[in-house]
């Protein structure tokens, strides 16, 4: 048995399924976050007083960290192109560099996180911080997911390329699109969180 | 060069798979929809039995306040009912885990993870779903969070207790039954999120050549309706389970409003949360999922009315756009759950005008299925008397929501039996009505045998007599303002005292419906070995596609390459030798 459209494109949609599905994956991840956005916005406007937030987050570390996703974004992309002009070696370079730009991610915002612990603030402070934690935690959580994926596909998910290059190519553009709509969600939450 | 590859490696993949698969890759993990579809229906029908049990439980406190419960009752527990004596705090954990399990782990995962999993890809002519491993994934995760959910009865304190919508900031400050169930919500909303992108690629990838978006079945097109809402609705209901969780667990104060007491103390939180803003998540998923239980039902009706009525369903592209309209809709009707918050005039006027709205699909798919029946000779088999009640059942569930829906009505109405009695019309001899007919409609081709007729009967008439024995009370007592959630079912109150002597006759019919389900439960079981066999793979001489499969179909479904030439219900063309004419035959033989 064998399902249709698994590597090229059905005709009249246009598309492979596993792209609709990460698209639709990405609209109910909306949803998730619009939630999340639209509770920020509700308690904002009840509060009485709200904190800025570049009085209590370290704003410097936050650009950094937009910079590495943004050009963890780019780095994903070429990883992709290498993959359509048939250049595995230079594939591997950038998909690892997309891995490890994840993981610079994390440890800046650890030690954004670990500064805020060790200095006695915790997220039942209040309300900014509770919904700081939480945004920024769901977002860290898709970035792990985001890395498992990227690492896997490096790894020893990147044997596929050898059997069946072209759907190993769509595989890297799906994760990729999921990867930047987590860059995306990022561009997001910074001047939310940290500059309004 | 590389696609050859490719397919070779599918092809030697393909035979690979049907030749050697264990037990338990053939009956346990399989990745084929239909056994999928098979361990969603053993699932969920088991918790959709859970779930009455504990209304049962519920019936005898509600007609004997106080009593203890006869033999059951010593097996409750000391904790849960000293002396056989049903507690308020147990009373309220039944009431809150009946709610969770009918709609969550019972109905939409029969609706939509049976039904849906097992005929969607047949009536499309697909080999199957497009992700068979996320579609198993689907079923774990569900199986999981209703274990998850069903543990959570063993927590301190027992299982959640603040009602099936858990509204803050009751839920915050419950026990840890709560905690439990917001991470087996979690699981679910995964589950169904991930069954949700699974059925809609399935159907806009996976169709067979020839079958056009107005040529699927409406029960495929309520499928997809259902599958956007589930999608984009569940999220929300995510983001404020996290909420939640990080209100239980971290002491943040997202639904905690500054200076709540509770026993007499200011609670230690920061506050400046808003108790509100959890019923808005919750309603914006809770509203969407009403028509999560009703869509495929009517799916299912429009399959079985068509096929017994011998008849085209009448008006099929109306009952289309209103789906789709009807899934639209449903996006912005949520606060009229919230008309006594307090959440102001304008809101409430806003949603009122969309509730009324959205009526109006409603009626457009009841009334189409009335005309459907319009000078039809009809096969009366069992499928058909459910799906026949199904009409006036959901009708009166749907007719009784409009004064819920006016705020100025609704002051009266809210958290009474009447809301009770409304949306148990819907869902009860509604959906399950519907789900029933279901299965007594394409239990042949799963099994190659049918039902038996005579039980069918005494299911339908025992459960039609009854289920309005339950609900139809519900009405009175509610008009008379009995309120829901009372442990003593009213008896504290003057103003019940009136309508009070309907609890007795209610759990009786209550009681009594479940006896009536045992002939149901004898068959589906008997009819596996006794029942009459099928003379062909299409018994009921019906016209969409799942019949052009072997009985039962085989992993991969269609023996050969299908291709559609037609509407889905093209019953009873003139001038044709048959009264049916299937989607997969070429041309119509000539008279």
């Amino acid at each position: 048995m064998q399902i249709p459209y698994t590597v090229h494109a059905r005709p009249d949609t246009g598309l492979f399924n596993a792209k609709l599905g990460v698209w639709l994956f990405l609209a109910s991840e909306v949803m998730l976050f619009g939630a999340l956005f639209s509770s920020y916005v509700l308690l904002r406007t009840g509060a009485p007083s709200w904190p800025h937030g570049f009085e209590m987050l370290n704003i410097p570390l936050a650009t950094l960290n937009t910079v590495v996703l943004i050009t963890s974004s780019i780095t994903m992309v070429m990883a992709w192109a290498s993959l359509k002009m048939h250049d595995f070696a230079k594939y591997k370079r950038y998909i690892g560099a997309t891995v490890g730009l994840g993981f610079f991610f994390l440890i800046i915002k650890a030690f954004e996180y670990g500064a805020k612990f060790s200095a006695g603030t915790y997220p039942s402070e209040s309300t900014f911080l509770a919904i700081y934690f939480t945004l920024t935690g769901l977002h860290g959580l898709h970035v792990v997911g985001g890395m498992i994926v990227n690492g896997y596909f490096w790894g020893p998910g990147s044997k596929m390329w050898h059997t069946e290059p072209e759907r190993f190519t769509n595989r890297i553009e799906v994760a990729g699109l999921y990867w930047h709509f987590v860059d995306l969600v990022w561009i997001f939450l910074f001047p939310v969180l940290y500059l309004l | 060069m590389a696609h050859v590859a490719a397919t070779h490696h599918d092809v030697h993949e393909a035979i690979h798979h049907a030749e050697e698969l264990s037990f338990w890759r053939t009956y346990v993990f399989s990745l084929d929809h239909k056994v999928i579809g098979l361990q969603y229906l053993i699932t969920s029908l088991l918790f959709l039995f859970v779930g009455f049990m504990l209304m049962m439980l519920m019936r005898w406190q509600l007609a004997y306040p106080g009593q203890p419960i006869p033999i059951i009752g010593n097996w409750l527990g000391e904790m849960n009912a000293p002396g056989g004596i049903m507690l308020p705090e147990f009373y309220n954990q039944l009431g809150a885990m009946h709610g969770t399990i009918m709609v969550f782990l019972g109905v939409v995962p029969l609706a939509v993870g049976a039904f849906g999993n097992y005929i969607v890809p047949l009536q499309i002519g697909a080999p199957d779903m497009a992700f068979p491993k996320l579609n198993m994934a689907s079923y774990w995760t569900y199986l999981v969070g209703g274990m998850t959910m069903l543990s959570s009865f063993f927590m301190p304190g027992g299982a959640a207790n603040s009602g099936w919508t858990s509204y803050a900031p009751l839920s915050v400050i419950a026990t840890t039954g709560q905690t439990v169930w917001l991470i087996a919500m979690v699981f679910l909303i995964t589950s169904s999120l991930l069954g949700s992108v699974n059925f809609i690629v399935t159907i806009v990838q996976l169709r067979a050549k020839g079958m056009t978006f107005m040529r699927l079945p409406f029960f495929v097109w309520a499928q997809l309706v259902t599958a956007f809402l589930l999608l984009l609705a569940f999220p929300p209901l995510e983001a404020a389970a996290v909420m939640q969780l990080m209100d239980r667990l971290a002491g943040t104060s997202f639904f905690m409003p500054s200076g709540l007491v509770v026993a007499g103390q200011i609670l230690d939180v920061s506050g400046g949360g808003s108790p509100l803003l959890w019923q808005h998540l919750f309603w914006f998923l809770a509203h969407p999922e009403v028509y999560v239980l009703i869509l495929p039902a009517m799916g299912i009706i429009a399959e079985i009315l068509a096929n017994n009525t011998r008849k085209p369903i009448w008006g099929y592209k109306s009952l289309v756009y209103a789906a789709i309209f009807l899934g639209f809709m449903s996006f912005i009707v949520w606060a009229h759950h919230m008309f006594l918050t307090g959440m102001g005039t304008v809101i409430s006027a806003f949603f009122q005008t969309t509730t009324m709205i959205i009526s109006i699909p409603s009626v457009i798919i009841l009334t189409a299925f009335f005309i459907s029946l319009w000078g039809a000779s009809m096969r009366f088999n069992t499928q058909m008397l459910f799906a026949l009640a199904f009409l006036p059942m959901f009708g009166i569930g749907g007719l009784t929501g409009l004064p819920l829906g006016l705020a100025p009505t609704d002051i009266h109405l809210h958290d009474t039996y009447y809301v009770i009695g409304h949306f148990h019309y819907v869902v009860a001899p509604g959906t399950i009505f519907a789900l029933f007919a279901g299965v007594y409609h394409w239990y042949p081709k799963v099994t190659g045998r049918k039902m038996s007729e005579s039980l069918g009967k005494i299911h339908f008439w025992g459960s039609l007599v009854c289920m309005n024995g339950i609900f139809m009370p519900m009405f009175i007592q509610g008009l008379a303002g009995v309120s829901r959630r009372l442990y003593d079912g009213g008896q504290q109150y003057a103003h019940a005292q009136e309508v009070l002597q309907w609890n007795e006759f209610m759990s009786i019919a209550a009681w009594l419906l479940a006896i009536f389900q045992l002939p149901f439960i004898i068959n589906f079981f008997l009819s596996l070995k006794r029942g009459r066999k099928v003379e062909s793979d299409n018994p009921w001489e019906a016209t969409t596609l799942e019949w052009a499969t072997p009985t039962p179909p085989p992993h991969g479904n269609f023996v050969h390459p299908i291709e559609v030439y037609r509407g889905p219900y093209e019953y009873s063309v003139p001038n044709h030798p048959t009264d049916f004419t299937p989607q997969h035959v070429p041309e119509p033989a000539k008279a």
